[in-house]
């Protein structure tokens, strides 16, 4: 090594090595913030644009209706009343456009209206971009609906789990369980829609709101009980110790005593579990598929809210694009709001301590 | 039966028998969730390796190098099933992703553990943290949207007609700007806080003392950082590079909306692949036949089994890191 020989006659060329080096670490983390900046902008400025009374109170309306030129599509899932007879076709609901003839896809008033991307930002069409077309409420209610019900199966399993681990720590089946945590956290979105398709959405020949919630599952669950886990260790063992001399059996003093004091910070698991299910995509483009109704029944392909992301950010439809870039922004809100809420209790617990 | 009995102790006893009862009650209750939670696992595990039973029994290993993907029937030739657009689309697009990303990280995370200010160190901290919690259909869309365009007017074109005629992998045209280096760099962004935060982490467990005795020798704060204190977390850092590895590799959304989902292979980088993950998304739910999607099965095998091994021993080299922290003492 070079300390050794470093005599005081290089020092100034160390001195310089150690400046460039600390101020390239400090390039590598704006080159972190910079994109981090530049996401929450753009998708503030854009999608909070669109935002609106009607984004959150009404369902999608087919562009056809202020674009003019169009046909109205024949496609009974563009029209904005619940469909119980929803086709099971792949192709009918994943496309939404089926129904719409081409030349009325490359018309004139759908180009110059649509938004014009340029390197220094988005520009938008003036007079129909302003205006989003219908609102977005049936994403709102199916992400809700498919969320909730992907809490309902992954908070007991997570936060049961969870207890296991914390009492019986020192267990092989332990070990598995954690390691098994680390996987499903580690895996690909991808692959837990994959088996929630095969063993859900191909044996019952429906998609379905339960098959995006049981796909959902796989991907909360490691967060429930890896956030569980630690707060359940952080509870002091005299705590469990004063309960158990006061005579009471071990589940008792685990549901009456530890969980209470660790519920701040198993809700803050639940709270990321949900802010995490809420925005996976790739796995409710398998089982969940989309629509364009209204609709409260998680029996079949709903609505989503990065669905609409994903499927209208390219769409030559302004109104749909605006819908796009609306709900990434609810998402996104979502998510910010979630994690500076956890961040600013979990800050105020630490320091209470 | 202690039912007949109405005495004191009677009541007791059946009071401690049903307690006891309650802890065992308890034990097999959450022993009966945790055992859910490795039974998830399994769901896929079995579930993925069965359903691609029947293109793994037509195609055997070969499946992995077979260049043709064209599922549908045509007269002029059949359908064909080969992984390798797929793979090496993935491979491509998470090796440009964690080439660019890991120096990046790595000084995120020095930056992080050793040399910021205590009050920007929680802000900063909470920033990377939060970059790493947007949905990844929000990069997908920005992406398209704002990268894209500016990555193919500012960096792509410049490149590829300087360096394309002598190097056939950044050969033009970009025109479209979908392609696997586009990928690669919003990939990168999307792994930054996976690797940041790990290296920061394990950079926080080397002991004060490997630091003060190079202070001691009147060693720089740089000098300090890359002689003693990176050296000796090492293995954590390489684990936390693997775990964003990893992360790219089964990204979904980016890679689907950026990568232009085109299953021919084309020499230059620049132009539009698929990997394996936004290969199952798009044609999962559309498939031509069973064999159709027990190829994609298998292509979400091979994702999974990639995922699992790196996973593995990710964790295997943070676990040794923080071990031996837990024995070194402080």
């Amino acid at each position: 090594m070079s300390i050794r020989t470093s005599a005081p006659s290089n020092y100034g060329q160390r001195k310089i090595i150690d400046s460039i080096m600390r101020s390239l670490t400090i390039v590598a983390t704006l080159i972190a913030v910079v994109p981090l900046v530049l996401i929450i902008g753009y998708v503030t400025v854009i999608g909070g644009g669109a935002m609106s009374v009607d984004f959150f109170t009404k369902t999608y309306e087919p562009p056809s209706m202020n674009d003019g030129g169009f046909s109205l599509p024949a496609d009974p899932i563009a029209l904005p009343t619940a469909d119980p007879s929803l086709p099971v076709d792949p192709n009918a609901t994943a496309d939404p456009f089926a129904g719409i003839d081409v030349g009325g896809v490359t018309g004139a008033g759908a180009v110059d209206g649509g938004v014009a991307v340029t390197g220094d930002g988005v520009q938008k069409g003036e007079d129909l971009s302003s205006k989003a077309q219908g609102g977005v409420l049936h994403a709102i209610v199916g992400t809700l609906l498919i969320t909730g019900l992907a809490l309902v199966f992954s908070v007991p399993i997570g936060i049961l789990a969870a207890v296991f681990l914390a009492e019986y720590p020192a267990n092989t089946i332990a070990t598995v369980v954690r390691f098994c945590t680390d996987l499903l956290s580690g895996a690909p979105s991808i692959i837990a829609g994959v088996t929630a398709y095969i063993l859900i959405v191909v044996q019952f020949k429906e998609f379905s709101g339960v098959a995006g919630a049981i796909a959902l599952t796989f991907l909360m669950v490691p967060t429930i009980t890896r956030t569980t886990e630690e707060v359940l260790k952080l509870v002091p063992e005299s705590t469990r110790e004063a309960a158990l001399a006061m005579g009471a059996p071990t589940w008792y003093s685990t549901f009456t005593v530890v969980i209470p004091t660790a519920i701040s910070g198993i809700v803050t698991g639940v709270m990321l579990a949900f802010a995490r299910g809420a925005g996976e995509t790739a796995p409710l483009i398998l089982t969940v598929l989309g629509s364009n109704n209204l609709s409260f029944n998680l029996l079949q392909p709903i609505a989503a809210l990065p669905l609409i992301t994903y499927r209208y950010t390219e769409s030559p439809f302004p109104g749909e694009n605006t819908q796009a870039w609306g709900s990434a922004f609810i998402l996104m809100m979502l998510v910010l709001v979630v994690n500076i809420a956890v961040r600013l209790a979990t800050r105020n617990r630490l320091s209470g301590r | 039966m202690a039912q007949a009995q109405t005495t004191r102790g009677g009541l007791w006893e059946r009071i401690e028998r049903r307690t006891q009862h309650g802890d065992a009650l308890f034990w097999g209750l959450t022993l009966f969730f945790a055992l859910v939670v490795i039974g998830l696992v399994m769901a896929i595990g079995v579930v993925i390796y069965s359903d691609s039973a029947l293109a793994r029994e037509k195609f055997g290993w070969g499946f992995l190098f077979g260049t043709e993907w064209s599922p549908i029937d045509t007269d002029l030739a059949p359908a064909s099933f080969g992984a390798w657009p797929a793979i090496r689309g993935t491979l491509f697009s998470a090796g440009i992703a964690v080439l660019l990303a890991a120096p990046i990280a790595v000084g995120i995370g020095i930056f992080l553990a050793e040399l910021c200010p205590m009050r920007l160190r929680t802000l900063l901290s909470f920033m990377v943290e939060l970059l790493a919690a947007i949905p990844s259909v929000i990069f997908g869309v920005w992406g398209v949207i704002v990268f894209v365009p500016f990555f193919t007017e500012h960096i792509a074109t410049p490149i590829s007609e300087t360096f394309g005629e002598s190097i056939p992998w950044l050969a033009g045209p970009v025109a479209t700007g979908r392609g696997i280096i586009v990928t690669g760099c919003v990939l990168a962004i999307m792994i930054l806080p996976t690797i940041a935060a790990i290296t920061r982490d394990v950079l926080r467990l080397v002991p004060n003392t490997q630091r003060e005795v190079l202070l001691a020798m009147g060693a720089t704060r740089w000098e300090v950082i890359w002689l003693a204190v990176v050296p000796y977390s090492r293995a954590g850092i390489i684990g936390g590079i693997m775990l964003g590895l990893g992360r790219a590799l089964g990204e979904t959304m980016a890679a689907t909306m950026l990568i232009g989902n085109s299953t021919r292979i084309e020499e230059s980088l620049f132009a539009p692949g698929v990997t394996a993950a936004s290969l199952v998304a798009n044609e999962l739910t559309n498939v031509n036949g069973p064999l159709h999607q027990s190829a994609l099965v298998s292509i979400a095998l091979v994702l999974f089994a990639i995922t699992f091994i790196l996973n593995l021993m990710a964790r295997l080299l943070i676990w040794y890191v923080n071990r031996g922290a837990a024995r070194g003492g402080r």
